[in-house]
């Protein structure tokens, strides 16, 4: 079973339900949809049929690995193996994309583009997510990171909302920005690998394992950086998010915001820091700065937001100031933080926007806030997993999301104790804003029109249930997530040559204000 | 006396001693013309009904017997015709590649499925557009089939002149395979006016170019006495002293093939032409103008002037930068589809340029694989544009291709395709092309012009887009153009150009280590 090409048929399970379901007449909608429902579901039984194998503590970079040559005239190999940051960032991936077709069952007719184009689309996104994530040669993650906007892109030019088309096209272009600076960068690192070994090569572990000339070092690190902070997105690269997110069927803004921007910060911890150490010690200062900006810039404007998409984008803005943060902050803490933040976000993005896009269905698909008012007197069942995803999002503790930010604030205080403290203060602006969407929307007296609105279905509960209790569950027990994680945190660690600061200095510091602050926000 | 007499039989032995031929290692270029002169023979004594047919079976048969050739000299490095004609790794490369898409070309010009009328040419070019005379022959169905002489002519002068090792040879090369575009350029059947504005306009224009290569070739020989690129080469190390005259002639020479591979800022010609010419010879001239041209190129700056290397490279550089830049932004502006394709062939040259200033093996593998690349997929496109048509011919207005996807969407993702692989997205040969070139001047040293290619890439995928946007995201008018469907030819080429640009960009070794093995130029 241990030579058994788990990755590789992780990918290709998606990918031909996605061509069974482009090839069906166009009147079967209703087998389109179940097709990829059942795909979607075998692979994720499929993920965590490997998930279950993982080995924890193995010495072993990598796990579940395979490896052909590609393209040997330049170095090129299709090499795909995970640690456990990349095991969870697959795991999220294979859990949302079910949930995300159920839960936008009814979300697309055929008067744009067709039924079956928007499910075989997120199917093909699900095998180039989990290829994103599961590549360890970096041109092929490179392929991966750039091709997957194509998906994405019809994805939100042929089934979103007024301005999808310039909402696309802004997507498109600025990935495509990040994505070929970084593909100067690729292949200079290449350049670089071939003049130091003799022969060039694209191999993540033997490219992490160069020492390279830290001038050099600093010119690559950006192209890469840029990318990523395009993707993430950090201020200041962030204006296409918003857009993005608000023309977009819920499903697609799920996968966008959930998995798909964790590739900027999945590249930051993978890629940036073990390849470039010496440039990201340099630089970190400038992404934490950057981090903060995006934190209190972020929610400052999701504060006064009156389209719902807009604000989950904004506030996503924020969270990935923390998780950024929290990479950059070189401490293993920090750094487990990160990454369990990036799992929760996802888990909490998905509640919002698929609950926001269950009540926009019901009336006209207006997503500003101002339409509704005390919907919980006629939809209790919506309002309550309304709350668990704004509960989720603001980090209460008990949910996934209060120990990925806890974690992350506390590595901060551990290496800045500013950074740390005022980093905190983002939290309260967080709980403001959640808190006063909830209010706004489903408290209060119930607006007139909103008379009769009808409450959750099966089908839409059935798409929620999961969410939630992962959610609950690993937040009141995240041991599984953090043994993955922690020794491939460890692992980045040694590679940059951090060690975490010795705790007498910051132990009695850091419980005092940290947890005090999470405590007020309730 | 008897000393004299020996003197006068010994010169005349050397006057008169049989220029070394190698007859098979220039036969693709010898088949090719074979077939011109017998096709002129076809329309002088074969009766007007028959000659499509038989015009046909000599351009397909002679384009395989030159493409089989082509494959059996695989390896041969030699130089034959007393220094004229270079065969080489890199030559059968450019031969093969062209006589593969002059093929697929003729597949687009015979076309006949398309247009209601006939195919894509006037009944009689000579006939003035729009008059009686017109009317009349497009009504009796009369088809021009001198475009087939024509075309196998400019396949000859193709085939020649990235062999052509000395410059007289050279300029014969480009003129054979000049003279007969112009004339093709002019013979749309459709908005004739335009296309006949096109064929003088390139004429013109190229006819000027070409008296600058001319006199370029004089200057090279007043300093070397001699036209071969090998004694060029030689002098330029025996007598650096001399670089003004070699200086001057260089930049006229330079001028003359930048023109053809339509490099800013010698490339106002292009739109017009691209625009007016039929859109098959517009797809056949693109494609392969580019190769042919740039294989000159190519031997002209790597073997008769690698000397003068830390001259040209400065001036190429800024040309190659300029030529990717202003290729990409004006094509942004433009709201014709063939004018956009005319764009960003002249931004595609700025990219191959950038493989020409690695100097150096890798850039000239790159150089070749991205020519390959970028032929196919810029012949599919052509397909695709000769088959989206309204009443009023094809309809290359960009507003008519709007919501396209929902009248046919194979035709629509096919050439979304094509735009991707422009744009150079991965998984596409566009992709690889692209990587290819950008490694091969990183490895240089070139990171600057690298960059700026990334800038232009960037500003380029927006028009690539733009076309998909069109297509896709909005919704069909009235005025939306209709897909025709083709016969087998055009389907065929644009098949064979669409399964090129997905293979050459999921499995391109094979193709990789052929160019890698074409290794340098033979001097």
């Amino acid at each position: 079973m241990t030579t058994f090409p788990w990755l590789t048929t992780l990918m290709v399970v998606p990918l031909v339900g996605s061509i069974v379901v482009a090839l069906l007449p166009k009147a079967r909608t209703l087998l389109a949809k179940q097709i990829a429902l059942v795909v979607s579901v075998a692979t994720l039984v499929l993920t965590v049929l490997m998930a279950l194998q993982f080995v924890g503590d193995s010495v072993e970079p990598f796990q579940f690995v395979e490896s052909h040559p590609w393209i040997p005239a330049f170095g090129i190999s299709y090499s795909v193996g995970v640690d456990g940051i990349g095991l969870v960032l697959v795991a999220l991936a294979a859990t949302l994309v079910p949930i995300v077709v159920l839960a936008g069952w009814n979300d697309v007719d055929d008067s744009r583009g067709s039924v079956k184009g928007y499910f075989a689309l997120i199917l093909v996104l699900e095998t180039l997510m989990i290829g994103v994530f599961a590549a360890t040669d970096v041109f092929l993650f490179y392929v991966f990171f750039e091709v997957m906007l194509v998906p994405v892109y019809f994805m939100i030019g042929r089934y979103g909302g007024a301005q999808r088309s310039y909402a696309a096209v802004k997507f498109l272009l600025y990935s495509l920005v990040g994505g070929l600076f970084m593909l100067a960068s690729l292949i200079g690192l290449y350049v670089v690998s071939a003049q130091m070994t003799g022969t060039g090569t694209f191999d993540f572990l033997t490219l992490a394992g160069l020492n390279i000339d830290e001038g050099v070092q600093k010119m690559l690190f950006l192209g890469f950086f840029f990318a990523f902070a395009v993707k993430a997105p950090l201020w200041p690269f962030h204006t296409w998010l918003p857009d993005a997110a608000a023309e977009s069927k819920a499903g697609t803004s799920v996968l966008l915001l959930g998995v798909l921007d964790k590739v900027g910060t999945f590249g930051m911890i993978r890629y940036c820091l073990p390849i470039f150490p010496a440039a990201s010690n340099f630089y970190a200062p400038v992404v934490i700065g950057m981090a903060l900006i995006g934190i209190f810039y972020g929610a400052f404007v999701a504060l006064s937001q009156n389209d719902m998409k807009r604000l989950f984008a904004y506030s996503s803005m924020s969270h990935f100031g923390f998780i950024t943060l929290g990479i950059f902050v070189f401490t293993s803490v920090g750094q487990s933080g990160s990454v369990v933040y990036m799992v929760a976000h996802g888990l909490s993005t998905a509640a919002l926007f698929l609950t926001a896009g269950f009540l926009m269905s019901r009336y006209h698909g207006s997503s500003q806030i101002s339409d509704y008012a005390g919907v919980n007197k006629t939809a209790p069942v919506l309002a309550g997993f309304f709350m668990i995803a704004a509960l989720s999002s603001l980090a209460l503790p008990g949910m996934v999301s209060f120990i990925g930010e806890f974690l992350v604030l506390l590595g901060a205080f551990e290496r800045y104790m500013w950074v740390g403290a005022l980093a905190t203060l983002g939290i309260v602006i967080t709980a403001a804003y959640v808190l006063r969407l909830y209010q706004r929307t489903m408290t209060g007296p119930l607006k007139p029109e909103l008379e009769g609105m009808p409450d959750l279905r099966g089908r839409e509960i059935t798409a929620l249930v999961p969410i939630a209790v992962l959610t609950i569950v690993l937040g009141l027990f995240p041991a599984p997530l953090l043994n993955v994680i922690n020794p491939a945190v460890d692992r980045v660690m040694t590679s940059i040559g951090a060690t975490d600061p010795a705790p007498t200095v910051t132990g009695a510091a850091l419980e005092q204000p940290g947890l005090p602050a999470e405590g007020t926000e309730q | 006396m008897s000393a004299l007499a020996t003197a006068v039989v010994s010169e005349t032995e050397t006057l008169f001693t049989a220029p070394g031929i190698n007859y098979y290692a220039i036969a693709p270029i010898l088949i090719i013309f074979g077939a011109a002169v017998v096709s002129v023979l076809v329309e002088a004594f074969v009766p007007r009904r028959a000659r499509r047919p038989v015009q046909l079976v000599i351009v397909i048969g002679s384009v395989l017997a030159a493409l089989a050739v082509v494959i059996d000299l695989r390896g041969t490095r030699l130089i034959t015709g007393e220094g004229a004609l270079a065969i080489d790794g890199p030559t059968l490369i450019m031969q093969g590649t062209l006589l593969i898409i002059a093929l697929l070309a003729a597949f687009l010009m015979a076309e006949r499925s398309i247009d209601p009328l006939g195919d894509a040419f006037a009944p009689r070019a000579s006939a003035l557009p729009g008059s009686e005379d017109e009317q009349e022959f497009t009504k009796r169905g009369y088809l021009q089939t001198e475009i087939w002489p024509f075309f196998l002519l400019a396949l000859t002068g193709m085939l020649a002149f990235p062999a052509a090792n000395d410059l007289l040879m050279m300029f014969v090369a480009l003129e054979v395979m000049s003279l007969p575009l112009y004339l093709l350029a002019g013979m749309a059947r459709r908005r004739r006016l335009l296309s006949q504005e096109a064929a003088l306009k390139y004429f013109v224009l190229g006819a000027f170019s070409s008296a600058f290569f001319l006199y370029g070739v004089a200057m090279l020989y007043g300093f070397s006495g001699s036209v071969s690129l090998v004694a060029i080469a030689d002098t330029l190390t025996a007598k650096p002293s001399e670089a003004t005259l070699v200086a001057v002639g260089m930049a006229m020479l330079l001028v003359g093939l930048l023109f053809k591979v339509a490099a800013v800022p010698f490339h106002q010609w292009t739109p017009d032409v691209y625009q007016g010419a039929p859109t098959p010879i517009t797809g056949f001239m693109a494609a392969t103008v580019k190769i042919a041209a740039f294989g000159a190129l190519l031997r002209v700056l790597y073997v008769g002037l690698g000397g003068m290397r830390w001259d040209w490279e400065p001036i190429l550089w800024i040309i190659a930068a300029l030529t990717m830049l202003v290729g990409s932004i004006i094509a942004i502006t433009q709201t014709d589809i063939k004018r956009m394709l005319a764009y960003s062939s002249i931004a595609q040259a700025g990219f191959i340029l950038i493989g020409v200033l690695a100097v150096s093996p890798a850039g000239l593998a790159s150089a070749l694989f991205y020519l390959i690349a970028y032929a196919f997929t810029t012949i599919g496109a052509f397909a695709v544009i000769s088959m989206v048509r309204d009443a009023s011919g094809e309809a290359t207005h960009l507003s008519k291709w709007a919501g396209l996807s929902k009248k046919s969407p194979l035709v629509a993702a096919i050439f979304s395709l094509f735009m991707l692989a422009l744009a150079g997205i991965p998984l596409t040969s566009g992709f690889v092309g692209k990587f290819g070139v950008f490694t091969a001047a990183i490895a240089s040293g070139a990171t600057w012009l690298v960059i700026i290619g990334v800038v232009a890439s960037v500003i380029a995928a927006f028009f690539y887009v733009r076309v998909i946007v069109i297509m896709y995201f909005s919704d069909p008018t009235p005025d939306t153009a209709s897909v025709v469907v083709p016969s087998a030819f055009t389907t065929i080429a644009l098949a064979a150009a669409a399964t090129v640009t997905i293979v050459l960009g999921i499995f391109p070794q094979p193709v990789i280590e052929l160019v890698n093995q074409a290794g340098v130029f033979i001097r």
